[in-house]
């Protein structure tokens, strides 16, 4: 059963703005066959499941609809684990630094 | 009339809606089938050069540092030939209140949005200038929508972007999160005309107004602290503006003399409109998928007519490879104890090699820096390379392949810059013109002139060139 999510919960929507067959001229090959899709965040105007048509008010007062896929959206975005080709890139340097006389 | 929201319907309404959204009637400045008076279109902005510097410093923006680079000229040193190795200097224009030089570029065009009463801005950038529009709307008190390109068709953001996005959202602005495709510039068409907000477009007159005044504090800073006017100033180059705006600043500070380098990722063999590709890409701008489309034809943009025209201005045009500029970031952080970029750091790549052709009397001036944070980082863009399996690895980063492999340089010896023919992009930019106009469309005078100031050639040069190509 899909979760039900409170009016005036931060959520986000997804909605297509053009289908496949509705895009631009210009589109490359490997994407037209695609949707154009759009997410916004907002606040829940009305009680809705996740998976269901949900309206939301966003941050400008604008009323938008789409499918509501997630509420309390999280910002997921890291660094990662180091990188061992970068790890070494300061040492280096200081050693050419060192070499050259220069006291690092 | 205002009916249709197909991508056909809402494109042959560019014109009102661009007209209603920027408060510019760009038809008044024509002055032939292509030629338009560039300095009115600028000057009737009103705003001159001290007037913006007072409104920047009334939100925080500008009067950034100038920070010379010695432990980074010391190693250029140990490069160059004896005598060699210029002084190099970075404006660390991440001490702007949202972490850019894009903050000069928001405040004018929001002031104007103040100024004429409209109720909110809106902006189409995937990059730092949302966070810049947005917080400058903060501070103004207008509402602000951020219109990105953002998502891949399985859901997968761009880290960089991601952290834009929250950047946004954490000034207060809406976001559209967008998958990929050029109907961005659709999307924004209809979120202006809906909304009646003010289009904050990277490419009025506005925007390059509030990026003179950086230029022109790098030429009072860079006398004041090396005792001459910059030898070389290094801008990255995408969209056009950061090389336009600053190329003005510098010659209002009466620095005639120095040598406008913009330098650009190489993103050669990735299509820009392209879902698979990009995630691909581990640079979201200052590469060549903008900048050498707009430096051949720069009214390719949000509006009629570009006050960006990089050609007026560039003096010399060079590209880095991808592995190039993390190197330089990983060296900055740890040689200089700068962590910023990464994109933003592609002029210092360009800097590095450029300040070693020098003398060391000389200096090089990198004319930005931007904030970093989770998503707008090297690692980030790393891991999402090794993961969508892209080799990254170390050696000769000439080896490396857009899209294949990004090789990080083994050794500084290893850094160089590919210079661009700027006579084959003035030719492409004519043809790209004489392609905007009629069947049997005939040019003026003014026409032949307006193309070789666009050009920066003579109007004999743009006739030879136009005969060429008939």
């Amino acid at each position: 059963m899909s979760e039900r999510v409170a009016a005036g919960t931060l959520v986000e929507i997804h909605a297509v703005v053009l289908a496949p067959g509705e895009r631009a001229p210009q589109v490359p090959e490997d994407t037209r066959g695609l949707p154009l899709e759009m997410r916004v965040k907002g606040v829940l105007v009305g009680e809705a499941n996740v998976g269901a048509q949900a309206e939301i008010r966003t941050a400008t007062g604008r009323h938008l609809q789409g499918t509501l896929v997630d509420s309390a959206p999280a910002y997921t975005h890291t660094f990662g684990p180091g990188i061992a080709e970068l790890t070494p890139i300061g040492a280096e340097l200081r050693e050419i630094l060192r070499r050259r006389g220069h006291s690092r | 009339m205002n009916t249709g929201s197909d991508y056909q319907a809402v494109m042959a309404r560019q014109n009102r809606i661009m007209r209603d959204s920027v408060g510019i009637d760009y038809a008044q400045y024509a002055l032939g089938a292509l030629a338009f008076d560039y300095e009115r279109l600028l000057s009737d902005t009103g705003y001159e050069l001290d007037m913006a510097r007072d409104i920047q410093s009334r939100t925080a923006v500008g009067d950034t540092p100038l920070v010379e680079l010695h432990n980074l000229t010391a190693v250029v040193r140990t490069l160059a030939r004896p005598g060699r190795g210029a002084r190099i200097f970075v404006k660390d224009e991440a001490a702007n209140p949202s972490g850019s030089f894009k903050d000069r570029r928001a405040s004018i065009s929001v002031h104007e949005a103040k100024r004429r009463g409209f109720a909110g801005v809106a902006a189409a950038t995937s990059g730092n200038y949302g966070a810049a529009v947005a917080s400058q709307a903060a501070k103004a008190g207008l509402r602000c929508i951020i219109v990105q390109e953002a998502v891949d068709s399985r859901g997968v953001a761009q880290p960089e972007i991601a952290e834009k996005t929250r950047a946004c959202e954490a000034y207060g602005a809406e976001v559209i999160r967008l998958s990929v495709g050029p109907e961005l510039f659709y999307m924004f068409l209809r979120v202006l005309e809906e909304t009646g907000y003010f289009n904050a477009s990277l490419y009025t007159p506005y925007s390059i107004v509030g990026i003179e005044t950086l230029g022109y504090e790098l030429a009072l800073q860079t006398t004041e602290r090396a005792g001459r006017l910059p030898d070389v100033v290094v801008t990255t180059h995408a969209g056009g503006g950061n090389v336009t705006g600053t190329a003005r600043g510098l010659l209002k500070a009466g620095s005639h003399a120095t040598c406008m380098v913009a330098a650009s990722v190489d993103l050669q063999g990735l299509h820009m409109a392209s879902d698979h590709d990009f995630n691909r890409k581990s640079f979201t701008t200052g590469h060549t998928g903008f900048s050498i489309p707009f430096t051949t034809w720069p009214d390719r943009a949000d509006v009629p007519r570009n006050a960006a025209r990089p050609l007026r201005y560039i003096d010399r045009f060079v590209t880095v490879t991808q592995g190039e500029v993390f190197y330089v970031t990983q060296a900055l952080a740890e040689l200089e104890g700068l962590e910023r970029g990464p994109a933003g750091n592609t002029s210092l790549a360009a800097a590095f090699v450029i300040a070693r052709e020098l003398d060391q009397q000389q200096t090089v001036v990198v004319q930005e820096t931007e904030y970093t944070g989770a998503g707008k980082h090297p690692l980030a863009q790393l891991n999402l390379a090794r993961e969508l399996g892209i080799e990254v690895c170390r050696g000769d980063p000439r080896l490396g392949k857009p899209g294949s492999s990004i090789v990080i340089p083994a050794h500084p010896e290893q850094l160089a810059v590919v210079d661009v023919d700027l006579e084959q992009l003035r030719r492409s930019y004519l043809r790209n013109a004489l392609d905007t106009l009629a069947p049997g469309t005939a040019l003026t005078t003014d026409d032949v002139r307006f193309l070789a100031e666009d050009t920066r050639s003579s109007t004999g040069h743009v006739q030879e060139m136009i005969d060429d190509n008939r």
